[in-house]
């Protein structure tokens, strides 16, 4: 995993990762194929989500944020296509893609900067989904700038278990098809 | 028809065409040795996994047919990697079996067990862990479908013990779509453009060259390959890998490139306009110091592989199909370079000043490496099979062995894998009774795998094997020779230990050993008339030999570095 910050975003600024929305068989052991491919081909894997595609048994999707400067990303693309358990890739530049990402944190508070942490919530689009004494648990559904943006807001906060799901991707609907 | 899950296995085998197995039973596999007993499919028993491997792919690169080796879990299956990683570096279609523990007992440490499919995923084309005995049938269709299509390679099929004792319902997958592979589609739509282009690029060219790799043999591309050369009058190189691809007694064939290669082979692809790579990957021993290859050449890659594209040397035009179609492609388009004469002419003058060559043998002293496999191939009969195991006899072989078809050159390229001569002939002769096979080995090799000759001799497979017995591992020794100032480390085996004829005798074959001129013409003439069981002759070699042409590692194949006979010719 890289520790840099993501430089692409849904605005054009340089573009250095790549989203792969990656159609696969569910089958045992086809998550360690691709993580396997990745690690010993030297390919960098930013962020990684897994889940059934299409509520189906059969197949899952695997959204992988690669790092696109480690490898090209035709060598990527073209060795992930010779795992036989994958069906199909899909190369999705940012900004042809809608990706959202889900952040949860979880704050120490005391009774002086409950407020704050409340207003941070509220100006970030984040809701609060578990609270007691001590702790408050905020979670944002969002872009991942709008993550990264509740991330920073909550660096000045004492105590904070934070954890992202990594991004899921889908390609942006076309504008220009008739209704 | 009720069946245990062992008989569906050897069942689908033999669906599947299947003649041989090189295999060795253990406790997690046994189920399915019982029903070989009834099998028509013939079992050879090795003496070790890693034999049984290597036999496979001398087999498959004999026959063009995938090898089968079965062996048992554990150990069995951690002795069957090498090979397996072998098969993946040269593309070798493969289906080897591994028992595994029962599937309860899978995850507990239990005796034996080994995850041969975890060990194995980076270095198969894909493997199987069998769950049910239903599966079994769609599982091998499978396997051989992936192994021997596409671009080849080693599939591996993990077999639970109790997934072999149970029953299943006998099945068999009529259809490819039955097979339930959704991500795999092997065949692919000729881009008429990239052929376009590539045909425009070849119309262009004054200096092209034809860099064939294994995927010529692959595709079986050899008929195809020759009507274009010949046609188009390019010249043509073909790599370790591709030897066989083209015949060598062809004028246009300038022989192999690489580290090893000729000079007007490594040349011409220095000076070429046009890089026609046919199945070939731009590996590191063939580019040497990639920023100085071919610099003022364009390149058509012609691959199945598209990954290959664009992985190490950047291409004008990029064709996924298989050889032999590109070709065809190729030849109704009418490609045509311009006119060759000055590039042949170039050409010519390389060969002229820079052939092969080697020190004269003299009567007495020890015997010139190159010179004894000359004399074994004069002696051979057309279509014999030769393998080898990886050093400096390897290069010698492929260097002044005549290769006239496919299927005759059996070798380790890829993954360099010492000890592969020994299993491969028996693998090759196995698959090709009718040829004969010799295996051109060196002593380090020999040493590795050699206790297979009992393997040879109880199943009556007459292999025969030439050792050039230097006494060292000479391709290392060569290299401290010339880059670590003649610090020779680790390299002696001496001639002596083992005495290679005991050896022989001890395993059931005829020992034989030459010191001499005079000895060595005798004792191949008299392994040529032995048919009946496996021959070994110890050839004493001058261990001072060394592989020229070379190209040092990381250097540019400008520096290609000839014989010391032939340098500081200024004609």
């Amino acid at each position: 995993m890289s520790p840099e910050p993501f430089l692409g975003g849904t605005d054009h600024t340089p573009v250095r990762h790549h989203i792969l929305s990656v159609l696969v068989e569910n089958k045992a052991g086809v998550l360690a194929r691709i993580a396997g491919l990745f690690a010993r081909r030297g390919f960098n894997i930013y962020s990684l989500a897994v889940a059934p595609a299409e509520g189906n048994a059969r197949f899952s999707r695997v959204t992988i944020v690669v790092d696109a400067q480690s490898a090209p990303l035709e060598q990527i693309v073209g060795q992930l296509d010779k795992l036989v358990n994958v069906v199909a890739i899909k190369d999705l530049a940012p900004r042809d893609a809608i990706e959202r990402e889900l952040l949860l944190a979880t704050l120490s508070v005391d009774n002086i900067n409950r407020a704050s942490v409340l207003d941070v919530a509220a100006n970030t689009g984040a809701s609060i989904v578990d609270v007691n004494a001590q702790s408050v648990t905020v979670m944002l559904a969002g872009t991942p700038k709008a993550c990264d943006h509740l991330e920073k807001a909550l660096e000045s906060f004492a105590g904070v278990e934070l954890q992202r799901t990594g991004r899921v991707a889908l390609p942006r609907l076309d504008q220009t098809a008739m209704a | 028809m009720q069946l245990t899950g062992a008989q569906a296995l050897i069942k689908s085998l033999e669906r599947e065409g299947v003649d041989t197995i090189f295999g060795l039973p253990g406790g997690a596999i046994l189920p399915v040795y019982d029903p070989i007993l009834d099998s028509s499919i013939r079992h050879i028993l090795v003496r070790h996994e890693q034999g049984a491997g290597h036999m496979a792919e001398g087999y498959a690169l004999a026959t063009g047919k995938a090898g089968v080796a079965m062996v048992t879990s554990g150990p069995g299956a951690t002795n069957i990697v090498t090979p397996i990683g072998n098969a993946h570096m040269d593309s070798t279609p493969l289906v080897v079996i591994t028992g595994q523990v029962a599937t309860a007992a899978i995850g507990s440490d239990a005796f034996q067990e080994c995850d041969i499919t975890g060990i194995t995923m980076g270095i198969t084309k894909h493997n199987f862990l069998i769950q049910s005995a239903h599966e079994i049938p769609r599982v091998v269709a499978a396997a051989f479908h992936l192994a021997t299509t596409g671009r080849p390679g080693p599939v591996l099929i993990d077999l639970p013990k109790d997934v072999s004792q149970s029953t299943m319902e006998w099945w068999y997958p009529s259809s490819i779509e039955e097979l339930d592979l959704p991500g795999y589609h092997p065949d692919v739509e000729i881009d008429p453009r990239a052929v376009a282009h590539a045909v425009e690029l070849i119309g262009l060219s004054e200096r092209p060259v034809l860099y064939v790799g294994g995927g010529a043999l692959k595709s079986r591309a050899n008929d195809a390959l020759l009507a274009f050369a010949e046609r188009t009058n390019i010249p043509v190189v073909t790599t370790l890998m591709a030897r066989g691809a083209f015949p060598d007694s062809r004028p246009q064939h300038l022989g192999m490139p690489g580290m090893h290669g000729t000079y007007s082979a490594v040349t011409a692809l220095q000076k070429s306009d046009l890089l026609i790579a046919l199945g070939a990957r731009f590996d590191d021993r063939v580019t040497g110091q990639l920023s100085s290859f071919a610099t003022g050449a364009k390149v058509i890659h012609v691959d199945i592989d598209r990954a290959e594209f664009n992985k190490v040397r950047k291409a004008d035009v990029t064709l996924q199909t298989n050889v032999a179609l590109a070709l065809l492609a190729f030849d109704e388009a009418n490609a045509t370079p311009l006119n060759l004469d000055v590039w042949w002419k170039e050409i010519r003058t390389w060969q002229e000043r820079y052939p092969l060559a080697y020190d004269a043998p003299s009567d007495d002293g020890p015997l010139r490496p190159q010179y004894v496999i000359e004399a074994i191939a004069r002696a051979a009969a057309p279509g014999t099979i030769v393998t080898s195991g990886v050093g400096q006899h390897q290069m010698w072989a492929s260097q002044y062995w005549q290769f006239e078809e496919a299927g005759t050159w059996v070798n380790s390229g890829g993954a360099g894998t010492m000890g592969f001569g020994v299993p491969a002939a028996i693998g090759a002769k196995a698959g090709r009774p009718d040829r004969t096979v010799w295996c051109i080995d060196g002593d380090g090799c020999f040493q590795m795998t050699a206790q297979e000759l009992v393997t040879a001799r109880s199943e009556g497979i007459p292999i025969k094997v030439a050792i050039l017995n230097n006494a060292y591992l000479g391709m290392v020794r060569q290299w401290q020779e010339m880059f670590y100032e003649e610090r020779y480390s680790e390299v002696y085996l001496s001639a002596d230990l083992p005495d290679y004829v005991k050896w022989a005798e001890a395993m059931g074959c005829v020992g034989l050993r030459a010191s001499n001129l005079h000895e060595m013409h005798e004792v191949i003439a008299r392994a040529n008339e032995i048919n009946d069981v496996p021959v070994v002759i110890d050839f004493r070699t001058d261990s001072a030999e060394k592989v020229f042409p070379m190209v040092a590692s990381g250097s540019s194949n400008d520096e290609i570095m000839v014989h010391p006979s032939l340098r500081g010719s200024s004609r």
